[in-house]
């Protein structure tokens, strides 16, 4: 029996592994992941089986209807009304088929579920409602840069709700969750860009939560990595806070045209002083900013609420002079 | 033109025997507001619920209409994203715990449960009462949340969104909960009639069907609602006082809330599907002139779908980061659930098999639950296998299979029920054509709906998406279509049922010729349900039934005796 069911299990999986990337079906979109294959090895198998299911029910329904209809008013004849070789029959046969179901779609889940050793490493956090991606040298994007037939973890945390990174084109999913990890892993296997969503219900711009995975040619993943890296040596500080503004989610609660935010806006906020819920003011100068993104419940200007979170240990010296400069040039 | 309408046309005035309509009934026992909202009888509280969750279906599907309209095109239309959010959110909290959960078991259960049992009343009607009450008092609850600032958490309510949204969770949730004792007290009230008030010569496997589907369901309401009730009002307490149960940084765990959510609210769409197959064993027998198939079967999967429905939640959460062990037992736990499904079905059709099947509107609906549940079915099995799932799940593909299984299961079967049982309830006959014309806008309106939903969603479209990728705009637009079409269905049902309680013909006591007790008194029913206690037999034998011409109807063979 064991012996039947992991031929079968291997015999479906095989039809989807022969072309190398498949591109999308009627139903399906294309399988650019190593795992993508083998997941639609299952579909094709869970639809064939749906299919003939589908069409035998159908199919009697139709032909009994066809068949035996009478018209208003006809008697009824006694009739047999148990058969219990029959009830068993189709008792036993479905609970052999969702057998095998179960086997082949677990079987592949394991796969999906364990990491490779010795992948490539990225950290994602979902907050409401952007992705951040953090490679191993510390340098944060809004996308997700792989090189590809690379084993991919992602360690997944979140900021807020719970989000879920989903790719369609690589047949996976993990929901990313406040106060714990989840891993994620893929192999893509042709370079190109795909879609992320946020599948997990998080709020007003859900459905706005993209992101996508840029799959890079061999050797374009380093290249890519080492140039995005070096902001600093790229862009004038100004331009770096900029990018970090944009990046770090500072934008959803200060606006740079003086409307109030869920914090204050930084138009023209730099040299004046704001008075605090204290009582007391203070003159917004460099130290005062940096005091504000390292520890922002300090001092909290008046009529705002002590939401902010820090960035210590996020930021590092020059990052935060980067973003002094950019909120400088908000006049 | 069949047979009945001939009837009509001979006899446009003719009432038959076995019609009360000018005579003492429940509906002309008592008069004055009052004497329906605080009657005993569980006929007119069965109207009442059927007239109050009519009303939170026609809120339900205004709400789906305008989330349709919306998703036309990408992009802003009609409305805000948060508009929207709150939108979908009251859509599924309205149409699950104000009208499919209550639909088929508190509304038509009500009245044709002491019916089929030849019995006067429930076991408690005053207990039956407060449930309605109760009902109306939740629902009163959740439309004040509706109205001071809405809700945007989704119908699940998952935690650390609900627990940090600014909107009135809080009401939405309290109404929830005073629902689920509504739903409680129903359910028990059912438990305790079946088991003590069957009449002489009605043993457990000589019951109607359609109450081992309530029974199933009632047990489930006991069991499982008071989990649901805990579990919102640890949300309550977690929104106001900050205990600290599901936020991670007070050491909660906001998986925690999706356990405890889906151990009730797993089972619950059992309650919701539940009497639905009970009423499909009722219509496919009574219109195919046949003996039910099967028979001890149906009655045993029923019982096996409420056993295995609360050793499936975790298929909720298979993204969710539990554990991979978890994972795996609630995979090959989920599809123990399909086998009892799928010995239902094959029995329906070997019910047909052979008979003289008459295509009467509840007949319609039941071979369109017939496809449309196989369909939600199967697609099931996508779900319940963990390579598909990852993929689909929180996809549109999850949203079709539900609605396939739901609207196309429930609702559709909730339709067939109202059609067969709205001549014993108002004591006249809807029209049938426009009832075929009816049934057939909405099938094919379903299909186009949700159909193309199943393929956005293998496509990647995640749920409750406001605004989505062009790529996926011929399914919404077709799906939107298709929603339009249904409603095209539901306004022409409301029409013609409407104008059959001032014009229908008078009913007969026994129209399609069932034989289970609640067609043994006139159409209504008198105030005491029976002149005599009627003595139960096979309630599926219909070889004693013999169409009359003349009535409109069936009436019992000369000479048959009044128990086979």
């Amino acid at each position: 029996m064991t012996n039947l069911l992991a031929a079968l299990a291997g015999l479906s999986r095989l039809a989807g592994l022969q072309d190398a990337v498949k591109g999308p079906t009627v139903w399906m979109p294309p399988e650019s992941s190593t795992i993508a294959a083998k997941v639609d090895s299952v579909w094709d198998l869970v639809l064939w089986i749906s299919v003939f299911f589908f069409v035998l029910v159908t199919a009697l329904m139709v032909v009994f209807v066809v068949r035996y209809h009478g018209h208003r008013g006809t008697g009824s004849k006694p009739t047999r009304d148990h058969n219990t070789a029959l009830e068993i029959t189709w008792t036993v046969i479905p609970t052999l088929i969702v057998v095998v179901i179960f086997w082949v779609g677990f079987e592949t889940y394991l796969d999906m579920a364990t990491p490779p050793a010795n992948a490539y490493q990225v950290s994602v956090t979902g907050q409401k409602w952007k992705w951040l991606f953090t490679y191993p040298n510390g340098y944060v994007d809004e996308n997700l840069h792989v090189p590809v037939n690379t084993d991919i973890s992602l360690l997944m945390t979140s900021e807020d709700v719970i989000h879920s990174f989903y790719v369609p084109a690589f047949r996976t999913k993990k929901d990313v969750v406040p106060g714990r990890y989840t891993r994620l892993w893929f192999n893509a296997k042709a370079p190109g860009e795909y879609q992320v969503f946020c599948a997990e219900y998080c709020g007003t711009n859900h459905s706005h939560m993209l992101a996508k995975v840029v799959v890079h040619e061999p050797g374009g993943f380093e290249k890519w990595l080492a140039e995005a890296s070096n902001l600093h040596g790229r862009f004038p500080p100004a331009k770096v806070g900029e990018i970090f503004y944009n990046r770090f989610g500072c934008k959803q609660c200060h606006s740079l045209d003086g409307t109030t935010g869920i914090g204050p806006s930084f138009k023209g906020i730099y040299g004046h002083e704001q008075k605090l819920q204290d009582g007391s003011s203070v003159l917004v100068d460099e130290n005062y900013i940096r005091e504000s993104i390292m520890e922002p419940q300090a001092k909290v200007v008046a009529g705002f609420q002590p939401v902010m979170p820090t960035f210590k240990g996020r930021l590092k010296d020059q990052d935060i002079t980067s973003i002094v400069e950019f909120i400088k040039s908000q006049k | 033109m069949s047979t009945s309408e001939r009837t009509l046309g001979i006899a446009p005035a003719h009432v038959p025997p076995g019609n009360a309509l000018g005579k003492e009934n429940y509906l002309n026992h008592d008069r004055g507001l009052l004497s329906w909202l605080f009657t005993l009888d569980h006929k007119r509280i069965g109207v009442l619920y059927l007239v109050s969750i009519l009303t939170a279906f026609l809120l339900g599907g205004i709400f789906a209409l305008l989330i349709r309209t919306e998703l036309l095109y990408p992009g802003k239309q009609l409305m805000d994203a948060d508009t929207y959010n709150e939108m979908f959110t009251l859509h599924g909290a309205i149409m699950i715990f104000l009208f499919i959960i209550p639909g088929i078991p508190a509304a038509l259960g009500n009245f044709v449960l002491p019916l089929m049992l030849g019995a006067k009343d429930v076991a408690f009607p005053k207990l039956n009462l407060l449930s309605w009450w109760l009902w109306m008092t939740g629902a009163f609850m959740a439309v004040t949340a509706i109205l001071t600032g809405g809700v945007d958490t989704g119908w699940t309510f998952y935690t650390p969104y609900s627990t940090t949204t600014g909107t009135n969770v809080v009401m939405m949730v309290a109404g929830v909960f005073v629902l689920g004792f509504s739903s409680i007290f129903t359910g028990l009230n059912f438990i305790v009639t079946i088991h003590k008030l069957r009449p002489r010569g009605m043993g457990w496997f000589n019951m109607p069907l359609m109450l081992w589907g309530l029974y199933a369901t009632a047990i489930i309401q006991v069991l499982a609602t008071p989990v649901l009730g805990i579990t919102l009002l640890l949300l309550i307490m977690e929104r106001v006082m900050g205990i600290g149960i599901f936020d991670s940084r007070l050491g909660g765990d906001p998986v925690l809330f999706q356990h405890f959510f889906w151990f009730y609210s797993h089972p619950a769409v059992y309650i919701m599907i539940l009497p639905a197959m009970g009423v499909i064993s009722e219509l496919i027998s009574t219109f195919s002139r046949k003996h039910i198939f099967g028979y001890k079967f149906i009655a045993w999967s029923s019982i096996a779908i409420a056993a295995f429905s609360f050793l499936v939640w975790g298929h909720h959460m298979f993204t969710s980061g539990q554990s991979e062990l978890v994972t795996m037992v609630f995979s090959a736990l989920t599809f123990s659930v399909s086998i009892p499904s799928a010995v239902k079905v094959f029995n329906w059709l070997a019910t047909m098999y052979r008979g003289r099947i008459q295509l009467e509107t509840p007949m319609l609906y039941a071979l369109s639950f017939l496809f449309l549940f196989s369909i939600g079915g199967l697609t099931g099995l996508f779900l319940g296998a963990l390579a598909t799932d990852i993929h689909l799940h929180d996809t549109y593909f999850v949203v079709a299979h539900f609605h396939y299984v739901m609207f196309g299961g429930t609702v559709i079967a909730f339709l067939g029920a109202l059609h067969y049982w709205w001549p014993k309830i108002t004591g006249r006959m809807y029209a049938e054509n426009p009832g075929r014309v009816a049934c057939a806008l909405i099938f094919v309106g379903f299909n186009l709906t949700f159909f193309t939903q199943f393929i956005m969603g293998a496509k990647g479209m995640p749920r409750r998406y406001f605004d989505y990728l062009p790529e996926y705009h011929p399914y919404h637009m077709a799906s939107s279509i298709g929603s339009y079409i249904m409603a095209v269905g539901f306004f022409l049902i409301a029409g013609y049922l409407a104008h059959s309680l001032f014009r229908g013909r008078p009913a007969p006591a026994n129209p399609w010729g069932s034989n289970s007790l609640e067609w043994r008194t006139p159409s209504p029913p008198p105030h005491d349900n029976f002149k005599e206690t009627p003595e139960a037999g096979d309630p599926y034998d219909y070889t004693d039934l013999v169409w009359d011409d003349a009535i409109g109807g069936y009436v019992r063979r000369a000479g048959a005796p009044a128990t086979p």
